[in-house]
């Protein structure tokens, strides 16, 4: 029999759930193919603000990779729009040309963001926040410009707003009404919000409407219907959005505000169906996730129907939203606003700065606002879905956050297993718990893979890690995380045991701490190996075992196992015989790929194992460390020899600092940069340790990132000297090393302790400084470049890196 | 290949070329395996490319019974072939029998 055939126009958050349910009920039965005008696999649009923000990177954010497609056997044709329905002879129609036929046809194209039609709105730098390109035009404006200005303070208008704040933009954001996110939040609420958020450094202008777009080609400020008027490089419109449906009106298919469905997902037209923010259901659209996942389902039960088993209906969803903002605790549900017949409890606390609201009509909670603690929003929204008659509850029952003597009764105890703990993708309680008993699960990250909970906005990932602490049976209020599921010990604890205990072998630690799993796992033994290193620096031998394979190898595997050579070059210098030896070597070795790497070096792509120690052997060059936790490169510009701008030998700085600190074992990456001038060709600013010459002086920035969770560098100290540079990085980078934990960058290390506590570690105390530099001188004795050791060592060789190959005759 | 197919015995390495806690790659025939020498002396052999992307396992981290895939840091059972925790999936498991110091792997 012919498979059944499904074809999805839309390749976004509701129409691939949809796909993802029909899978789950019938894994062979259809026939799928989807279309996506966008270039991308399906992707989570809500964490766009996080990648904005700078939480997470671009491929972070991928829902299902392309592999996921093809291992369902789905067609996938992104970049090809769908441009024409026929809804007679079933088929429909992409801009690229194709013709598909279809038996179910699914709506799923979301929507349009709103652009005001003012005058200028075309203009070059005008852009809204809906995809992946949106962010990416943000990203790239913060590095030439530096004004923005933000049309809308709603959730999406605020998001945006924190995100243009972290890439260093002065940011404005003009709303229309008297208070933010009016939509959401009563004026009490969103005052508090205003000044909560005016401290992260944005400038609020209420009551504002913005008429014309001024600039001649790219947009250079806004004016207002009040005459008065505000520069800008930037402007990001955040206003609403429109349903995408004018594909579905050409086509016939019936269209009010937005394409209209029944009970069951269904249009006016047979075998056409729409879900997600393009759909109209009892005369709503919803705008957020988790009503488009409840519809989802609907859909896809009705379309794996044998047709004689009573159907699910959608009978429409209780919204609310929390706003990603970090420190500005935001969460809003239902009917929020007072109206005639509704009473609610408020309780407004200045000291605190917090603000809760529960609305209530008939006995029954029916909306909440709350704000500076939100701890009890998933209580409130599991009353309001059961409509519990809440009647002869207590104030403190009704948010048990203000019970007297703090918490009380934990929330997620308190909830029925049928409750919902994950609103984006309707995962219970019950099915959670579920999951962690029956496959002993030991982490959020592997309850988010086992039941999708907290997979999209995050925001219940405080109740999902409650209750894995209620189940397991581990006390919840240590919260300390654990080195691994291996162990109930912190990594400070480990680190003060190997201490007092004097251990000195991984096996040792893992038997006398009582680990759980005999051997340990891939997170604890790393992290172990890189304590007792840190502990007995002189006594202690290296477990290789432990390490992963690209420390192992001193390579950098690649994703079809072969791996990539990157020769030290210091401070980023080369010289034609380097260069030459290099080339000789890519021939030699049919090197399909020979790239300049980000940190200044030269990467040999695609070396087979077995040929790394003759690759290096022929090099004779010395291991860049591309691959370890340790000193990965110093980058420097040009510095005073050559620029006209340069006040400082940076070249010169930058070689001797990488050549005193190469092959140091670090609790993870550290990158380094030597600038000669305040114009940072360099990149110091987003550096592990970052190096700025000014007139006669160096400055020293620590803890910039420039991966996923991008940051800015803070100012450690200026000095005169380039002997005071070297120390000042010794003590640095040593006391990092004592207190970090294992696999912390610098970035996130400084934010969780302060730099303050860092200076006064490095600076106040001279006798403190100066062991930290002993230490670090201790360290750096043992270093020997890895490459050579194993070249000259047969042993190494065959263990390590020789496969092995029988013919069996 | 069908079960009822016999398998050969394949001398394959002396054990002392193994060490414990490092996968070995040893192609036999053109069928890549990776083999893991334990504490007590046994041998396991799978298949060398996880379930998940085709990773070579003989690089993974090894505890014990286990190994962490390299790539994504799956765990996988060198005994069972069987991907560990959430993961779905498996490896092929191929019998060994070591004698006298040297493995044998019927394949
Ligand atoms: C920055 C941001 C933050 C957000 N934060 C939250 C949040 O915290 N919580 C929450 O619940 N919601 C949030 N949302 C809203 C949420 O992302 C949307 O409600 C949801 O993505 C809608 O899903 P959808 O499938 O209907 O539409 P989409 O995810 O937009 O998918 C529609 C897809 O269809 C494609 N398409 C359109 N026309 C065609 C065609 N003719 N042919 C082929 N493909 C086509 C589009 O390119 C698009 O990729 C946020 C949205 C944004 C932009
Ligand atoms: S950072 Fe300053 S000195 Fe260095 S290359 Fe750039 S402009 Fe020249
Ligand atoms: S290939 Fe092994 S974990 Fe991905």
């Amino acid at each position: 029999m012919r498979q059944e055939r499904i074809v999805l126009i839309g390749n976004g958050m509701a129409g691939i759930r949809t796909i993802e349910e029909i899978l789950k009920l019938e894994k062979n039965r259809f026939h799928i193919t989807v279309f996506g005008e966008e270039q991308h696999p399906n992707y989570n649009r809500i964490l766009l603000s996080s990648v904005l923000q700078g939480d997470a990177g671009v491929d972070d954010i991928v829902l299902n990779e392309y592999s996921w497609y093809e291992d369902n056997g789905i067609d996938l044709f992104t970049g090809d729009p769908i441009i024409k329905i026929d809804t007679k002879k079933q088929v429909v129609y992409s801009r690229s040309g194709l013709k598909k036929p279809y038996d179910h046809l699914l709506l799923a194209t979301g929507s349009n963001p709103f652009m005001l039609p003012l005058p200028g709105v075309e203009k070059e730098g005008v852009i809204a926040f809906r995809n992946i390109g949106d962010c990416e035009t943000m990203m790239e404006a913060a590095e030439t410009y530096k004004k923005a200005a933000v049309i809308g303070g709603g959730l999406l208008g605020l998001e945006a707003a924190r995100g243009l704040l972290n890439l260093n933009m002065d940011v404005d954001v003009i709303h229309i009404a008297d208070h933010l996110m009016d939509r959401q939040l009563d004026s009490d609420a969103g005052k508090m919000l205003k000044a909560e958020l005016e401290q992260q450094g944005m400038r609020f202008h209420l009551n504002k409407q913005t008429v014309k777009i001024n600039g001649r080609k790219r947009v250079t400020g806004l004016t207002f219907s009040d005459q008065s008027s505000l520069k800008a490089d930037l402007v990001v419109m955040a206003v609403g959005i429109q349903p995408n449906v004018g594909l579905a009106k050409q086509s016939g298919i019936k269209v009010d505000r937005a394409i209209v469905v029944n009970d069951c997902m269904e249009t006016n037209v047979s075998n056409v169906y729409a879900v997600g923010e393009c759909a109209e259901h009892r005369g709503i659209v919803y705008g957020l996730v988790a009503p488009l996942y409840e519809q989802g389902k609907i859909l896809a039960s009705r379309l794996c129907s044998t047709g004689k088993e009573e159907l699910p209906v959608y009978e429409g969803s209780i919204v609310y939203t929390k706003l990603k903002v970090s420190g500005a605790e935001v969460f809003s549900a239902g009917q929020f606003i007072d109206g005639e017949e509704t009473k609610s409890i408020r309780i407004h606390d200045d000291f605190e700065n917090t603000f809760k609201k529960v609305v209530i009509r008939d006995n029954c909670v029916v909306g909440a606002v709350l704000f500076g603690d939100t701890s009890d929003s998933s209580r409130l929204l599991s009353m309001m879905r059961s409509k519990t008659d809440i009647s002869q509850m207590s104030k403190a029952s009704l948010l048990p956050s203000e019970a007297e003597g703090g918490q009380g009764e934990s929330l997620v105890a308190a909830m029925e297993d049928g409750d919902t703990v994950c609103g984006c993708n309707g995962v219970t309680k019950g099915e959670i718990v579920c999951a962690i008993k029956d496959q002993g699960l030991t982490t959020v990250n592997e309850i988010k893979q086992c039941t999708n909970a907290s997979r999209s906005c995050g925001g219940c990932k405080p109740e999902v890690t409650e209750l894995l602490a209620l189940t397991t049976g581990e006390e919840v209020s240590t919260v300390a995380e654990p080195l691994c599921g291996c162990t109930t010990h912190t990594h400070e604890d480990v680190v003060a045991a190997i201490k007092e205990m004097g251990l000195s072998y991984v096996r040792e630690v893992m038997n006398v701490l009582g680990w759980h799993s005999e051997a340990g796992c891939s997170k604890c033994r790393p992290a172990l190996n890189y304590y007792l290193g840190l502990v007995s620096p002189l006594q202690y031998k290296d477990d290789p075992n432990s390490r992963f394979v690209n420390e192992r190898l001193h390579a950098n595997i690649q994703n079809d196992g072969t791996f990539s050579v990157v020769p030290r070059m210091y401070g980023g210098v080369t010289n034609p015989s380097q260069l030459r030896k290099i080339a000789d070597v890519a021939d030699k070795y049919n090197v399909p790929l020979v790239k300049v790497t980000g940190g200044q070096r030269i990467d040999l792509l695609g070396i087979e194992k077995e040929h790394l120690p003759n690759v290096w052997k022929d090099l004779g060059m010395r291991s860049g460390y591309a691959y370890g936790k340790t000193l990965r490169t110093v980058k420097t510009c040009v510095g005073k020899d050559f620029c006209r701008f340069g006040t400082q030998d940076s070249i010169g700085l930058g070689i001797t600092i990488e050549k005193k600190y190469e092959g140091l074992n670090t609790p993870h990456k550290v990158k380094m940069a030597v600038s000669a001038c305040p114009r940072n060709c360099a990149e110091s600013g987003i550096k592990d340790v970052g190096i700025v010459g000014v007139e006669g002086a160096w400055e020293i920035y620590v803890g910039g990132n420039g991966g996923v969770d991008l940051r800015s560098a803070e100012l450690l100290c200026k000095v005169q000297t380039s002997e005071e540079v070297l120390e000042t990085i010794s003590a640095f980078l040593q006391y990092y090393r004592e207190q970090a934990t294992y696999l912390e960058r610098t970035s996130h290390w400084i934010t969780r302790v302060g730099l303050d506590s860092i200076k006064q570690a490095i600076f106040d105390d001279g006798i403190g400084r100066d062991a930290l530099i002993e230490r670090m001188e201790i360290a750096l004795s043992m270093h020997e470049d890895p490459w050579s050791e194993i070249v000259d060592s047969d042993e190494k060789k065959t263990e390590l890196f020789k496969n092995k190959s029988v013919i069996a005759h | 290949m069908t079960a009822t197919k016999e398998k050969k015995k394949i001398f394959v390495a002396d054990r002392n070329e193994l060490s414990i806690g490092l996968g070995k790659q040893v192609s036999v025939d053109g069928v890549v395996l990776a083999l893991f020498l334990q504490s007590d002396g046994t041998v396991n052999a799978i298949e060398n490319a996880c379930p998940h992307k085709g990773g070579p396992l003989s690089d993974g981290i090894v505890s014990g019974e286990h190994v962490f895939c390299p790539l994504h840091d799956w765990k996988i059972s060198t005994k069972t072939g069987m991907a560990q925790g959430a993961d779905k999936g498996c490896v092929t498991c191929f019998e060994v029998e070591v004698n006298n110091g040297k493995v044998y792997v019927f394949v």
